[in-house]
């Protein structure tokens, strides 16, 4: 069987739309960015999360090292139970806090971890005592409409 | 016996034939599949197809990515704009290209320059009794003719979706960022991180798959189902793009609701 300029044409076609899916995976969908493959699991119970979602980035200092892995509401504390993996080669004291903020005024939200003083290192399954909640801001308004009427006038 | 009883007659006959033609279409899928061996032992007869309806097709997928990537850039500038957040252009030229318009426009686009050639060649073959030639010499048609172009199709769509949806997202860049001015950096690292690989771009690779074996599906099927007249083929034609056009609408419809339940 011969070569034609017909198969170059085709080869030529193949190449451009495997350069095209290449293109969306690494520059569009950001495939080797922050997916990271050696991880471990850290558990964390807190009383509101607010609007975080699964997917959503964990920061430490504002650098991504991890995602949350999924969220389920746990029937005997009835506080919701977030799972998140982190990378290998971030490693945490068993006393750091973990608390749910807000990128921006009206950005999505993420979990913030801030490292504690305790020598031993979180292993892979342990759980975060210390968490903060989601500041909601209903709760919030609430609460300095309260203030404001508690406080007698000047 | 006329007035309303005709109309019923006209009616059930209308049925009874659309049900026919979907017994024979099942059937000769059925059929293209056991004989599509062929196609890849003999593989040049595929390459062949992937030729005239792929690699003919790519200037038309080319320009009209650019074009609609373009014009998301401008719309979709003009809205954000208003709740101050230009930066996030990225994200939505990149998202709507990748889940919906790549997929749904390249199909349609291929549907009507690919898929309308392949019927009107085999609706000639079947109207000049060529494929009952090949009967005659105990090659068979559907082996020789029918599978290699069905899988032709089957490949070339999603690359050229792949290709239509990274010139939309060029297209999009080279209004946002470089007549716009929005920020090269917000417009990249946005769009990376709110674009995940196997939910949007692989989602969108699943589309474009199912719209190739459609519309491939439906124009071979038209072609070789066509009454073998001048006038039967330009009416198989008309109906490959119709019914390529409804079923690509559709199916995107059923998978849409299926892949993105607006969870994460």
């Amino acid at each position: 069987m011969s070569r034609t300029t017909l198969d170059l044409w085709v080869g030529f076609f193949v190449v451009i739309g495997m350069a095209a899916l290449l293109f969306l995976s690494f520059r569009v969908g950001n495939l080797a960015g922050t997916n990271f493959t050696d991880t471990y699991v850290v558990k964390a119970q807190f009383d509101n999360i607010g609007g975080l979602k699964v997917r959503a980035p964990v920061k430490s200092a504002g650098v991504v090292v991890g995602r949350v892995d999924s969220i389920s509401f746990d029937t005997q504390s009835y506080r919701a139970e977030v799972v998140f993996t982190i990378g290998r080669g971030f490693e945490f004291p068993r006393d750091t806090i973990a608390s749910i903020l807000t990128s921006g005024l009206l950005g999505e939200q993420y979990v913030g971890l801030d490292p504690g003083g305790d020598i031993e290192m979180l292993e892979s399954g342990d759980s975060l005592q210390i968490t903060q909640s989601a500041v909601v801001l209903e709760k919030l308004i609430g609460q300095f409409m309260f203030d404001r009427a508690a406080t007698p006038a000047e | 016996m006329s007035g309303p009883l005709v109309v019923v007659r006209r009616l059930g006959a209308m049925v009874t034939d659309g049900i026919w033609r979907l017994g024979f279409a099942a059937r000769f899928f059925g059929l293209m599949l056991l004989y599509s061996g062929q196609s890849f032992t003999r593989l040049h007869l595929t390459i062949r197809e992937i030729y005239f309806g792929g690699v003919l097709s790519l200037l038309i997928i080319v320009v009209s990515g650019l074009f609609v990537g373009m014009v998301l850039g401008l719309q979709g500038y003009e809205t954000l704009q208003r709740f101050g957040s230009g930066d996030a252009l990225g994200v939505l030229v990149a998202l709507s290209l990748t889940r919906e318009l790549g997929p749904v426009v390249a199909g349609l686009l291929f549907a009507s320059r690919a898929g309308s050639a392949v019927t009107a060649e085999i609706g000639l073959m079947k109207a000049t009794e060529q494929l009952r030639a090949m009967d005659m010499m105990a090659v068979n048609p559907i082996a020789r003719v029918v599978a290699p172009r069905f899988w032709g199709g089957v490949i070339s769509m999603p690359l050229l979706a792949a290709i239509f949806t990274a010139m939309g997202v060029f297209g999009g860049w080279l209004i946002g960022v470089v007549f716009i001015g929005v920020d090269e950096g917000a417009f990249w690292s946005q769009m990376q991180n709110a674009v995940d690989f196997r939910y949007d771009v692989m989602n969108g690779v699943i589309k474009s798959v199912v719209f190739g074996v459609a519309v491939s599906l439906i124009a071979v099927f038209e072609g070789y189902d066509c009454t073998p007249t001048a006038e039967g083929v330009s009416r198989a034609i008309t109906r490959t793009v119709v019914s390529s056009a409804l079923a690509i609408l559709a199916l995107d419809f059923v998978l849409t609701s299926f892949m993105f339940r607006g969870t994460s």
